[in-house]
């Protein structure tokens, strides 16, 4: 049984990440009908890039709470602006292009990202280690059950992030922008809105969330290459998929779901399969219900 | 107010619009009226920046020529575009459709007595501000059209076919609405394909075919004339 709770609570912890990732995907999704393939890239970035930043500022070696709140802030920082560029420089020249080829450009963008990143000149092939930010010590203990500090972290600030974001989309005169453009681009002109400019909002707030990301699954899988962001920003598509795609509180339930599914996979069944779980849960989603747990009927915009 | 100069509008090989010239003076209601197909809608949007014109030249308050204008620039000036079919935000709440009329505006105080003039026009608005937009009917769909680019104080207001689909006594309160709101200062450039109510509303009027103006005049005129009498009144 306490296997199982811990189980549970390494899973929520996982999902929580795929969750922050997801939301990107989905407020993309949701203003440009594209699924941005260099997501999990970016967040690979917020990663990667953290390292850096702890060496720079000195922070990496005396791990404190402020430390970890100043790469936080840094690595959300650092990829607002870089998904502003991607978006800038590689899908805004294609705005009365094709669907297809945006998707394509996406695509290339990912691989961009996924190779240069092996040069030597830049981050390298081989993983580096992500810098421990904090000690990890128990937090809570329930018999044998044991919430640590990080795995509470990992899950507050997720769940503090998405409530965020909630709140900002449904409430704010922003949110209410991007709302309007997600809906349709000419009306939401007509009221006034400056399309390009609130894509470019929707890209640099998804990439700050998935900057956050990065960092949180530093401090759990603390080696980090090029290639880190493929598996997990499959994994968070598909959660982004599975709650619904366009939906905010469908992201974050798609990614706990994920999470867990491919815990108690590789707890329960084989660490084998852990990878693939989120590939069947695609296929039977795509298959039972398109539209995901909290999606709203996909209205084809024209 | 707003000066429309020999504007041509293509769309690929297909010439919509072909020279078209036209008035509005500020405080009127001038009529557009045609057929299916002539290019009515096609000039509203010339107008408001969606379809920019391949020729001529659009002056708003004699000094901006905003031919050139992205969408949201025009808006910034102060005209407001009612799309043809409404486009409201079916996502929305009702209230959440105001709003997004108002987004270029910081006057929170104001935006809220609007808010309240807006409701005291259309009471049934104000019973279903919290519901989705989606629900509405098709009549209160366009007071909602209408009321959310009032939302944002336009000095020019165009309507692309408010009567479009509605019955009988809703196109009569429609009117009475614009021409309450023209009361209360707002210049109108009315587009109908229902020629008597839009003349009946208006002070001038013009007649646009095949993407050319071929009449023009004040709305008694055009009224009493053979041509129209036949061919938009459906007289014998
Ligand atoms: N996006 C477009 N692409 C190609 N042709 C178009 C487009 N929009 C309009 N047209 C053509 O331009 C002409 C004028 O269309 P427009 O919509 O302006 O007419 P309208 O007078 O508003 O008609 P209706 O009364 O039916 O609304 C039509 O022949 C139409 O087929
Ligand atoms: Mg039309």
């Amino acid at each position: 049984m306490e296997l199982f709770l811990q189980q549970l609570l390494q899973g929520f912890k996982f999902g929580s990440i795929y969750a922050l990732i997801a939301l990107g995907y989905t407020m993309v999704y949701g203003v440009l009908r594209l699924i941005n393939f260099a997501h999990g890239d970016v967040f690979m970035l917020g990663a990667m890039l953290s390292i850096f930043f702890a060496r720079w500022t000195g922070w990496g070696t005396r791990p404190s709470w402020l430390a970890l709140a100043g790469i936080l802030a840094l690595a959300m920082a650092a990829c607002a602006l870089i998904g502003a560029l991607i978006e800038r420089l590689a899908y805004r020249p294609l705005r009365n292009a094709s669907r297809l080829s945006l998707l394509i450009t996406a695509i290339g963008v990912s691989l961009f990202i996924e190779n240069a990143g092996q040069l030597p000149g830049v981050f390298g092939a081989t993983p580096r280690a992500f810098p421990s930010l904090v000690e990890t010590r128990p937090w809570i203990t329930w018999g044998t059950l044991t919430i640590s500090n990080v795995e509470a972290l990992v899950i507050g600030v997720s769940l503090a992030l998405t409530g965020a974001l909630h709140f900002f989309v449904q409430r704010t005169r922003i949110g209410l922008a991007m709302r309007a453009v997600a809906f349709d681009f000419r009306t939401a002109s007509l009221m006034g809105i400056h399309v390009n400019r609130v894509i470019g909002w929707t890209f640099m707030l998804g990439s700050a969330l998935a900057g956050a990301a990065g960092v949180l699954y530093g401090l759990s899988y603390p080696a980090i290459d090029p290639l880190s962001g493929f598996l997990p920003g499959i994994k968070a598509f598909v959660a982004a998929v599975l709650g619904g795609i366009g939906s905010i509180p469908g992201a974050f339930v798609g990614g706990i779901i994920i999470g867990e599914a491919e815990t108690l996979t590789a707890g329960y069944l084989s660490s084998t399969y852990k990878d693939a779980i989120a590939f069947l849960i695609l296929i039977v989603v795509l298959l039972v219900k398109p539209s995901g747990l909290l999606g709203r009927k996909v209205v084809e915009k024209v | 107010m707003l000066s429309v100069e020999n504007v041509s509008v293509h769309y690929g090989a297909i010439h919509a619009l072909k020279g078209v010239s036209l008035q509005v003076h500020a405080g009127e209601i001038v009529a557009l009226i045609g057929a299916n197909g002539t290019g009515k809608s096609s000039l509203l949007r010339a107008i408001s920046g969606l379809t920019p014109p391949s020729e001529g030249a659009i002056v708003f308050q004699g000094t901006h020529a905003i031919h050139r204008l992205p969408p949201h620039e025009i808006v910034g000036l102060g005209i407001a575009h009612v799309p043809e079919g409404r486009a409201i935000f079916a996502n929305f709440t009702v209230e959440e459709n105001l709003m997004a009329g108002a987004y270029l505006r910081h006057d929170r105080l104001e935006i809220a007595e609007d808010l309240e003039w807006i409701f005291g026009i259309f009471p049934r608005l104000k019973e279903r501000r919290r519901q989705s937009a989606a629900t509405l009917s098709g009549g209160e769909q366009q007071m909602l059209a209408i009321s959310r680019a009032l939302m944002g104080r336009p000095r020019l207001l165009l309507l692309d076919e408010p009567s479009l689909g509605l019955a009988p006594i809703i196109v009569q309160s429609i009117f009475k609405t614009i021409r309450q709101i023209n009361a209360q200062g707002a210049t109108i450039l009315l587009v109908e394909q229902n020629a008597h109510m839009a003349l009946h509303a208006a002070a001038r009027g013009y007649v646009i075919q095949t993407g050319q103006i071929v009449m023009e005049g004040p709305s008694a005129e055009l009224l009493a004339s053979k041509r129209v009498r036949q061919f938009y009144l459906g007289e014998t």
